[in-house]
């Protein structure tokens, strides 16, 4: 029981998932319930000027169209601030409060029926006719519009830093680069789309089956945004088909599916389409980066800059702040970075899978391997060179850092010192092959959050936290944490969340879940055990009367004195004895000093291969290793998937995302699955789990230090990677994803950080060098993401009958 | 999606009768195309006629070649071992499109028919698209085009047709067999190019069944090589494909040539100014980037297609290299 924590236990949710019984939240089975559907705006900017809703109030089983003319008001939905105060972190929503049409997909109409089909059927009868003004969308010609926003990313950092002397760094150096580089639109398609179920109770209750990332903040706005008190609405989310941050802030629909309810007096459900996620619910904004590196031949950094331009809606602010990661990653004593904001005629961007980090880390690691080739360095050794022991931007210490054995390992696993320094070096026949690697980062986050833990009289144990489970494995590593920090087998917890009646926990965003929620649980469960021993020890008729609270143990649903098992009863026989019906425990877990006193992220290293068609610049990512220093590894298996899953993103990042905008329409036009192309598990390939079970701890339980040094390995077990064959002539195939994790124990009693990664892979890069450098590819490097033919792991699988 | 009814025939006579009730009458194969069409709101069938109890789901020998029934799901016919020995182009083109779970639901005749790609089409919030709105505009040609023709596009569409297993087909000579009345349709007169009429696809009529694909006897037919170059290894559309089929002699003479693109043009396109210039000629590099060049000579690509014209080139060149290796 000692060592449930970091097991690899199968998902907890896994069988519900796999045999459909997991209820997502259009799912749920609310008696009386009418179906709603949105109309979205074909314009991106002006005016309805009207609305012919006349037959599509014809067709049978129509309860309501919903306009700009008989919606309710809603309290402050562009969530202005007061004079005088910060703003509160929600998105703005527009919810048919007006007739403006402030972006292209921007809901315009509410259809409400008895069914879907004839919801789906009024809302294609709806006419709308539009005063339409010139829209704005273009970022790369409206540069010199743009404006510096005071913060940029979660943190609420500075949207603009400078520390010692850019000018007087770029003079310093031997090699200078300045390069720009762009990253386009993208959009999270999770795969459920987002939901809602809207019940309103009584005329000042309400209850959300909501698909959302965040129950807590969700209840809070729809309750500013009604007028109603947060108590009064229940929102309620067991399961997410993934989210990427576009399910963290309630969008338009949430408050449509609420209103329509209002108006029908009755439940409705919402659920938005395919089509209609890109542009109302987030959205990743382009980026244009301008990166400036300034070297010594030694390879040196003398100065480190990163200026990025990204959209904002006309009617929020958001930033994508990939120009954070510049300031910290490398020791660049001259270092400046700044991020401008477009205002465009588009939905508000948002969060979205390591918001800021991906692109920033995709165009910082890139012009740090091009600075690597033109100082003749190997990539690996120019990073090391330019290491940061502690962080350069806040002068603080790691929390901990083992970057430099995830470069290490890294390399080792993948074979990385057989890499020849010049491009395009590498061939298999008419294939090139390219070796890059690149650092992830991405910071480590932990907010307030709560748990309750409960013994009931039949001796089941039972813990509740708010929270959310995106599909990261959330309720299974909280019944690990409660069953280690209790005392029982995973097994015997019953862990719940997913509903405001539970205690109150943050958002799922930001990679916070574990670390915040999963501390709580801990927390309530140690409290609970303590409760229950003080109980018994002092109880003069339990068998473990007298015994000192330290000896005792709890196992198999008994407590027992330490060396003498006689002594000993049930948990039952206990709560029975002290005539109670349960025993429980609270706890609240709080970010402590240690937010200021040291810097907090996560680290990784990875290396990919890729490989490109020489003629048709097809891009094949034959293998990849990742290997991240990611804290506390609360399941190897769930961690690892998301280590996976982050190294996929990457190379679909990489390679295929792309909402393409048609700027003339001011529309995004690839709007389905089988046009705006992420990765997919038939292109995946198999995995390899190398070494992953290698478990690594630090060597001091005192406050983690960029020092604390690893240690022997606990299980060393041989490493399962297959040799390496010299890629002149390999013709095999290459193992395909590898991931290992360092395993390492940060501060006592806190569980840190969220096991969770990003980073680009650096395939980006070394596939543009190797376009860079190919005369003959026709394809420009700056249109690589559009117009590079690209494909990847493995051939088309054999065929098969189903 | 607008209300339809339902209707599964059980006789060829019997569908084609059904199919005569008026223009708002679709047959469906698989569904995956039309399915998608009708939720999307593009087509607005008001009688559906479900064509998977009619007998048309034989591969047999015929004529010397083979006959494939229309009903034949694009897995059987990728599968089956005479077409894997006698036709391997066949057999990979269709692998090469869509996913397992969709070839294993996609008939024969629903390939043929299925529609193109184009964002502005399948879309119907978009205004402009003059095959889905003759006479409204075409939004691709000033918007988004990557995905377009490069070839035998008109001022109307540049709308390129998707299917893998038609640029197969037409290297092949195949030929389309049709009831309603019965009627034989060769490959190469089966899709339309847009003109002025882009809103046609195919010079299939309205309510005609199609029955049966016969493929020709081809004895050199194992000489061939389908290559698709898209963005996604699967469950992604050709941005340009290949089809070539080669008759060689002994000494490595080209004797004929079938290369057939796809993703170029609203039908698939037959290269035959290539073909005539291989004819009779060793394939050596100058010889094969003149044929490719004289057959892309007359493309036209649009903002963000160009690419497609140098793709489909070297698509030629490396296509006959490796059908020379095949067989
Ligand atoms: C996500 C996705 C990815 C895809 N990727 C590819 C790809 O990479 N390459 C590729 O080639 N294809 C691809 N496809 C398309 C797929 O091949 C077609 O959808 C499929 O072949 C259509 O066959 P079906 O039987 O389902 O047609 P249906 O949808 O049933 O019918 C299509 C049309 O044909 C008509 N029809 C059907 N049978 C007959 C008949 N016997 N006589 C007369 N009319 C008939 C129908 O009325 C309808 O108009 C993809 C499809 C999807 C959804
Ligand atoms: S290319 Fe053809 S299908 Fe596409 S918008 Fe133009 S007319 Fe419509």
């Amino acid at each position: 029981m000692e060592n449930i924590i970091g097991e690899p236990l199968d998902r907890i949710d896994g069988r519900l998932k796999v045999t459909g019984r997991a209820v997502y939240a259009y799912e749920h089975k609310i008696p009386n319930a009418a179906t709603a559907v949105l109309v979205t705006s074909t314009i991106a900017k002006g005016r309805i000027a009207s609305i012919d809703s006349k037959a599509a109030g014809r067709v049978p089983g129509v309860l309501l169209v919903l306009t700009w003319e008989n919606a309710i008001k809603l309290n402050n939905p562009l969530n202005t601030a007061a004079p005088g105060h910060e703003r509160s972190p929600a998105r703005a929503i527009t919810a048919l409060q007006d007739n403006l049409v402030r972006y292209a997909n921007e809901p315009i109409v509410v259809v409400v029926a008895e069914s879907f089909e004839s919801a789906e059927q009024a809302a294609s009868l709806v006419e709308v006719r539009y005063t339409p003004e010139p829209h704005h969308v273009n970022l790369e010609s409206r540069l010199s519009e743009a404006y510096t926003p005071k913060k940029a990313g979660g943190g609420g950092d500075p949207a603009v830093s400078k520390r010692g002397d850019m000018n007087a760094g770029m003079s310093q150096a031997d090699l200078r680069l300045e390069q720009t580089y762009s990253t386009p639109f993208e959009v999270h398609n999770p795969m459920e789309p987002h939901a809602t179920i809207a019940v309103w109770d009584a005329p000042d209750r309400l209850t959300l089956y909501d698909a959302t990332q965040g129950i807590f903040s969700d209840r809070g706005r729809v309750a500013s945004l009604f007028g109603l008190k947060p108590e009064n609405v229940r929102v309620i989310s067991p399961y997410l088909g993934g989210g990427f941050g576009s399910k963290g802030p309630v969008w338009s629909h949430v408050a449509l599916a609420a209103m329509a309810a209002k108006k029908l007096n009755r439940p409705v459900k919402l659920a938005v389409k395919r089509p209609q996620m890109f542009g109302m619910l987030g959205l990743r904004s382009q980026t244009r980066q301008t990166l400036r590196i300034a070297a010594r031949r030694d390879g040196t950094i003398t100065a480190l800059g990163n200026d990025t331009w990204s959209h904002t809606s006309s009617f929020d602010e958001f930033v994508e702040a990939s120009s954070l990661c510049a300031r910290m990653l490398y020791q660049s004593p001259n270092n400046s970075t700044a991020q401008r904001l477009v205002v465009s005629d588009i939905g508000t961007p948002s969060y979205m899978r390591a918001p800021g980090e991906a692109p920033g880390t995709y165009a910082l690691e890139a012009a740090m391997d091009e600075m690597a080739y033109a100082l003749k360095m190997d990539p690996l050794e120019f990073r090391l060179k330019n290491y940061a022991e502690t962080d350069p931007e806040e002068n603080k210490p790691w929390s901990s850092k083992s970057l430099s054995d995830c470069y290490r390992m890294g390399a080792e696993r993948f074979g990385w010192r057989r890499r020849p320094l010049e491009p395009r070096s590498m061939r298999d026949g008419n294939t090139l092959i390219g070796w890059g690697m690149a650092t992830s980062v991405y910071p480590t986050r932990r907010s307030v959050s709560n748990a309750s833990a409960r013994l009931n009289a039949d001796g089941t144990f039972s813990v509740d936290a708010g929270t959310q489970d995106l599909g990261t494995g959330t309720y299974t590593i909280m019944t690990q944490v409660a069953a280690q920090s209790f005392g029982v087998e995973p097994q015997q917890v019953k862990f719940r969340l997913g509903d405001t009646e539970f205690p109150q926990t943050p958002v799922s965003g930001g990679s916070q879940t574990a670390a915040s929620t999963g501390s709580a649980v801990h927390l309530a469960a140690q409290a609970l055990r303590e409760k229950l021993i003080q109980m018994a020890v002092s109880d003069p008729a339990s068998p473990l009367s007298g015994v000192s609270a330290q000896d005792v143990v709890l196992e198999a649903g008994r407590l027992y004195a330490r060396g003498n098992p006689s002594k000993s009863e049930t948990f039952q026989q206990l709560l029975a004895r002290q005539r109670l019906p349960y025993l429980e425990a609270k706890a609240d877990a709080r970010p402590g000093e240690e937010k200021n006193q040291y810097s907090m992220y996560a680290f990784g290293a990875q290396f990919a291969e890729v490989r490109v068609d020489a003629d048709f610049g097809q891009i094949r990512v034959s293998r990849m290793t990742g290997c991240f220093g990611a804290g506390k590894i609360l399941n190897a298996k769930t961690a690892r998937s998301q280590f996976m899953g982050g190294m996929i993103w990457g190379i679909g990042m990489a390679l295929y995302e792309h909402a393409a905008m048609d700027a003339r329409l001011g529309r995004f036009v690839n709007n389905n699955l089988a046009e705006y192309q992420s990765r997919q598990i038939s292109t995946s390939g198999t995995s390899k789990q190398s070494g992953w079970m290698k478990k690594m701890t630090t060597s001091t339980r005192s406050a983690p230090r960029a020092s604390a040094k690893l240690v022997s390995p606990v299980q060393p077990q041989p490493s399962r990677t297959p040799s390496f064959t010299p890629p002149a002539n390999a013709s095999a195939t290459f193992p395909l994803l590898s991931t290992s994790c360092l395993h390492k124990v940060p501060e006592p009693g806190i569980l840190l950080p969220a096991p969770r990664l990003f980073a680009l892979s650096s395939a980006t890069e070394w596939l543009k060098l190797t376009f860079a450098r190919y005369p003959s590819a026709r394809f420009s490097t700056a249109r690589l993401r559009s117009s590079a033919a690209t494909s990847c792991f493995g051939s088309e699988s054999r065929p098969f009958r189903s | 999606m607008t209300p339809f009814t339902y209707s599964c025939p059980k006789t060829i006579e019997e569908a084609i009768v059904a199919a005569e009730s008026g223009p708002d009458v679709r047959f469906i194969g698989g569904g995956t195309n039309l399915i998608d069409l009708m939720k999307m709101g593009v087509e607005h069938p008001r009688r559906i006629i479900d064509l998977n109890k009619l007998p048309l789901k034989m591969i047999e020998e015929h004529n010397g070649g083979l006959r494939i029934g229309a009903l034949v799901s694009n897995t059987d016919a990728a599968n089956h071992p005479l077409v894997r020995s006698r036709y391997p182009v066949l057999s990979q083109a269709i692998l090469a499109g869509a996913t397992q779970q969709l070839r294993n639901k996609a008939t024969m005749g629903g390939n043929l028919l299925q529609r193109t790609r184009c964002y502005y089409f399948y879309d119907p919030s978009f205004e402009e698209c003059n095959k889905r709105r003759p006479g409204s505009g075409c939004a691709a040609i000033k918007g988004y085009n990557r995905i377009h023709a490069i070839l035998g596009a008109s001022d109307q569409c540049i709308a390129v047709q998707p299917s893998d297993m038609c640029v197969a087909l037409l290297a092949l000579d195949a030929v389309v067999q049709v009831d309603g009345p019965p009627r034989s349709i060769p490959m190469r007169d089966f899709h339309r190019l847009p003109g002025s009429t882009p809103q046609i696809d195919t010079n299939l009529q309205p309510g005609q069944l199609i029955t049966a694909i016969d493929l020709p006897p081809i004895p050199y037919g194992r000489r061939s090589v389908y290559i698709k170059v898209r963005d996604r290894n699967s469950f992604a559309f050709a941005l340009v494909s290949v089809a070539t089929v080669l008759d060689t002699r002994p000494d490595g003479v080209i004797r004929k040539a079938h290369i057939a693109l796809g993703g170029v043009a609203m039908k698939p396109w037959r290269a035959t100014k290539a073909e005539q210039l291989l004819a009779g000629k060793k394939p050596d590099e100058n010889t094969l980037r003149a044929a490719a060049g004289a057959e892309l000579q007359p493309a036209k690509g649009y903002r963000d297609n160009a690419f497609k014209i140098e793709l489909a080139k070297r698509c030629i060149i490396r296509s006959v290299q490796s059908a020379l290796r095949a067989g």
